[in-house]
Order: structure tokens, then sequence, then C-alpha cells
């Protein structure tokens, strides 16, 4: 599935990065340490977090992750907008919660590691 | 041999969340340039983030040495910073001094140090209370290493 498509499936915000939406989502990881991501997420994973700082921009441009949604209706900070910008980054914000966001995503066939 | 070492040195501005990760995204960058494995990339990648994070948390400066021959990648970072007065705790896991407000931003898992061992073929620390930590890691490029990540990966 493309992070388009989950876009639209999920009702997902766009704040930045339009011109990497077709990319493939190959999964999804859910965690809000960023040691963790760095080295548990995999290359081509949706990054489901409630860090809003700017911060999990280099996270999701290190590990090459398709995007970063921002749960629970959260707003990303501007300077967070602003770095995804320039590097291309992705970044989604949906009302849901962790649990529920990834239940749906789960349902639409979308897994972590098995 | 030489013209097969490529060398650079970066400086990082302690306490300056607000670059924190430029330094390993270039480095990031210089090793996909020069075409090393995923693998291999991924790995200094994080050595490179963690190593970064911890001179950007705690330290006033530090300067990071990064050279690539056809047989290694090494990473070395020095910092002048509060040093660390029990090497052998600060590499257990869990283990973190950060405050809350870097907790809070997700930061203080206690997972850098261990992450940075469990990515090196080599790891070294050193540190002197007072005056700064130096840490050191080996990537070993071997012939044989393949896309670990995305074999692993499971669609």
């Amino acid at each position: 599935m493309t992070l388009k498509e989950i876009i639209e499936r999920f009702d997902l915000t766009v704040h930045s990065g339009e011109d990497n939406l077709e990319r493939e989502v190959t999964g999804c990881y859910i965690s809000d340490m960023l040691s963790d991501v760095m080295s548990n997420s995999r290359r081509g994973q949706l990054w489901i977090t409630l860090q809003v700082h700017q911060n999990v921009v280099a996270v999701a441009s290190l590990r090459e992750l398709t995007g970063i949604v921002v749960i629970g209706g959260r707003t990303p900070l501007e300077e967070t907008v602003a770095k995804a910008r320039d590097e291309g980054i992705p970044v989604l914000t949906s009302p849901l919660t962790a649990f529920d966001l990834s239940g749906r995503l789960y349902e639409a066939g979308l897994r972590g590691r098995s | 041999m030489d013209e097969h070492t490529y060398r650079e040195r970066f400086t990082i501005e302690g306490r300056n969340l607000q670059a924190a990760g430029e330094v390993s995204s270039k480095i990031r960058d210089l090793l996909k340039d020069i075409g090393l494995p995923h693998d291999i990339v991924r790995r200094a990648a994080i050595v490179s983030y963690e190593a970064e994070m911890n001179c950007v948390m705690y330290a006033d400066r530090g300067v990071f040495r990064f050279v690539v021959t056809p047989h290694v990648v090494v990473l070395a970072l020095e910092d002048e910073g509060p040093g660390i007065p029990d090497v052998d705790v600060a590499m257990q896991e869990g283990y973190s001094t950060a405050p809350d407000e870097y907790r809070e931003m997700g930061f203080g898992a206690g997972m850098g140090l261990p992450n940075m061992k469990k990515n090196s073929d080599e790891f070294s620390i050193t540190s002197v209370v007072g005056h700064g930590t130096k840490v050191e890691s080996i990537i070993r490029i071997s012939a044989e290493e393949d896309d670990r990540d995305d074999t692993q990966r499971d669609h």
C-alpha cells in the first residue's frame, strides 16, 4: 500500500513531504523512544508516535521511514514541519490514539515484523 | 592505500537540539554515495546518531572523526563535557542520567551506548570526569555483507 492510499483511507492530515506520498509503506512501527525507533524500525515503515518535536525528522530520515504519523490529535511543532519540508519527510496527523490507528492499519494488512 | 581512504571531520555543538542529527545525516549520505551495502550504512547511521545525540545532550562540544577505508568504517567522537564516572554502569541497557525534559522528548531510554556497541564490530569508550568522553566504533566492511535489514523484512 502506498502512503497516499493510507492517507486517504484513514483520513490522515498531511503537513509536509507532499512529493513523497507515492512511496510503498512496508509496515509500521510504534514508539515514542527515539533510540528504540533508530534501532528497531525498518526501512520503508510508517512510524506512529506522539512526539511532536523536530528531532523525529532526523530519525525518520536516517532510518528511511516512509513517514511519521503524530497521533491523538497532537499538532507537530512548527519547526518540526519546517525541518520535515526541508528533508521531504511526510509528517501526518490523526485524531485517533496509537492503538486505534494501529488496529485499523493492521486490519488493512499492514504488519510490523511478522 | 591513501587514495582509497576517505576522511572527514565534523564539529558538534553541545546542547543544540535544533541541529541534532545533521552530522549523522551527512555521514549516512556519504556512505550511501560511496556505495556501501545498506546494512553497513544502517549500522553506521545508528552509531553516529547515538554518538551525536549523547554529545548534543550532555557535552559542551565535540569533534566527530569519520574514516572509511576499503575494509572498515571508523566513527570516533571526542567530546568536551562532564564525562562519565562509571563507564560500565553507563553501558548497561536502561541506565540513563537524562533529565526529565529529554526523557519527555523520547531520549534517555538508556539505549544509546548499548546500541552503539551492538552495531559495531569493535567499540571502545573512555571517559575522564570533568574533561570529556571519547567513543570509537569500527564497522567492518566484509564482502559477504548483504542487505540483512531487507531480507529480514516481511511484507
